[in-house]
């Protein structure tokens, strides 16, 4: 386990609001942050707002089992997610600020011969994109994590898995303040406790954000805010093919380390890694009803820890320390929705779902360049809002599905 | 968990139930008539409201029957409950 580094007392500065702005974000999640950061590094658009109405890096931020990964099946998300994980790999560098990135691998445990067929297709594709990607047996399942019950008598036998070895986590904090501290130094206002109670759209084009602190004139609205995008697009007229889930997740207490890697299961709906203070993260599907309370049912939890007992009988004396839920935003197809609104100088990066965390870096760098040009960033094209009247759709459930 | 009012059953726990989205979501009188953008409204895009939502409910392990209901999702109550 590694030492958490001390935290210096300010990492940024809380600048008054001022009335105008070249680009508005909405959101200082990681995707809000890590836009206004590439805004201002790559595109040299320094004049920008990021708006928070709780604090910053408090919502899915906060939340979320913080697993990185790029082994999606199609050519449309392995780009995006593996541009991301690109990043990741010299993020801490890039961000002079420690992360605790941890390439520890992502095993996908197949539990049927679907599961098999799926996983292998899967590795195969992920290749030709030039993502890393293994298919293993059972034993090989074992070797890399010695503490998955691998026998063939259980409810859901593991018949092997897809392996990605420079898959990892990181901790979910220092990144929003990686970037927080990066994009602040670079003259970018962080106002938190500001919420954007609606946009201000005249004659097709957003104008200015309304907020409790006034009104904010923007060249350009960036709306980063995950779980409450339909809420914010709806005061500018824009609706999204959104629906708003609570997705839990829960810690135990702090054990010795037992989880050298990070393992998925969609079948069975568990994923779990174990973070480097020594607590087990877990994850579980969306609540099956639309909800923005940051709140779950129980049976959803129980459903995950049966699976994870059952994978892992070593956690039967862990207990349970801590249960949450973030709201997500659910597209159709299960990927996300980047890029131009029918109103002209707003955007949306919306629709992760239960999986935006690892994309913060290679969304925050495709956002900002299609926010600073005014176009899609190639690796942002294909998941336009477009897409559900093309028919284009990214249909990424067989790779993501509930397990992010 | 909720505890969801079904109208025949009375108030259940929410495993019993089946989540059926948006209510009141007609099928197209004349789907071939619908240009592609009609078509993706109607397939794709549902309201997400912070606040009342009308919908529907499956009592899957009791009645087994569909049924309409308004709820607040910024509060989880339900407006039967609300107003009872």
């Amino acid at each position: 386990m590694r030492d958490v580094p001390p935290q210096p007392e300010r990492l940024w500065t809380s600048p008054e609001p001022k009335r105008s702005y070249d680009v508005v974000i909405v959101g200082a999640g990681g995707h809000g942050l890590a836009t206004a950061y590439y805004l201002a590094k790559n595109h040299g658009v320094t004049d920008v707002a990021v708006l928070e109405r709780g604090w910053l890096a408090g919502g899915n931020m906060a939340r979320n089992t913080t697993i990185i990964r790029s082994n999606y099946l199609w050519d449309e998300s392995a780009g995006i997610y593996e541009h991301a994980l690109k990043l990741w790999e010299g993020l801490e560098e890039d961000l002079g600020y420690p992360l605790l990135f941890s390439q520890r691998g992502v095993l996908n445990l197949a539990h049927s011969l679907q599961d098999v067929r799926d996983g292998v297709r899967r590795v195969h594709a992920n290749r030709l994109n030039g993502v890393d990607a293994e298919w293993l047996g059972p034993e090989e399942v074992k070797e890399v994590c010695p503490i998955v019950d691998v026998s063939p008598g259980v409810r859901y036998p593991v018949l092997g898995a897809t392996y990605q070895p420079r898959a990892g986590i990181a901790k979910h904090d220092y990144v929003a303040w990686g970037y927080a501290r990066a994009a602040a130094a670079m003259g970018v206002h962080l106002i938190e406790n500001c919420e954007v109670t609606g946009v201000e759209v005249v004659d097709g084009r957003a104008v200015a954000v309304h907020t409790p602190l006034g009104r904010i004139a923007a060249g350009k609205v960036a709306l980063a805010a995950a779980g409450h995008t339909s809420v914010v697009a709806e005061t500018a007229g824009v609706r999204l093919p959104l629906q708003t889930h609570p997705l839990q997740a829960l810690v135990s207490e702090l054990l010795e380390p037992v989880h050298p890697t990070v393992v998925m299961s969609n079948a069975v709906h568990v994923y779990v890694s174990q973070a480097h203070k020594g607590e087990l993260v877990m994850g579980a599907g969306i609540d099956a009803y639309n909800s923005y309370r940051q709140r779950g049912a129980f049976h959803v939890i129980e459903r995950q820890m049966s699976a994870a007992l059952e994978l892992f009988p070593v956690f039967a004396r862990a207990h349970v320390l801590r249960t949450w839920a973030g709201i997500v935003d659910v597209s159709p197809d299960a990927s996300p929705i980047v890029g131009l609104t029918p109103v002209e100088d707003l955007y949306v990066n919306c629709g992760w779902g239960t999986g935006g965390f690892k994309a913060t870096p290679g969304v925050g760098w495709c956002y900002a360049h299609t926010i600073a040009h005014g176009e899609p960033h190639p690796l942002a094209a294909p998941f336009s809002l477009e897409r559900f009247t093309t028919g284009a759709l990214v249909d990424e459930h067989g790779a993501a599905a509930v397990a992010h | 968990m909720l505890l969801i009012p079904c109208p025949w059953c009375g108030p259940r726990d929410e495993a019993e139930f089946h989540y059926g989205g948006q209510a009141h979501v007609a099928y197209p009188a004349d789907p071939a008539a619908l240009s592609d953008e009609e078509w993706a409204r109607y397939l794709f895009f549902r309201d997400n409201p912070k606040g009342r939502f009308a919908e529907r409910w499956s009592h899957t392990a009791g009645c087994r029957r569909w049924f309409t209901l308004t709820r607040d999702t910024a509060t989880g109550v339900f407006e039967s409950e609300a107003g009872a």
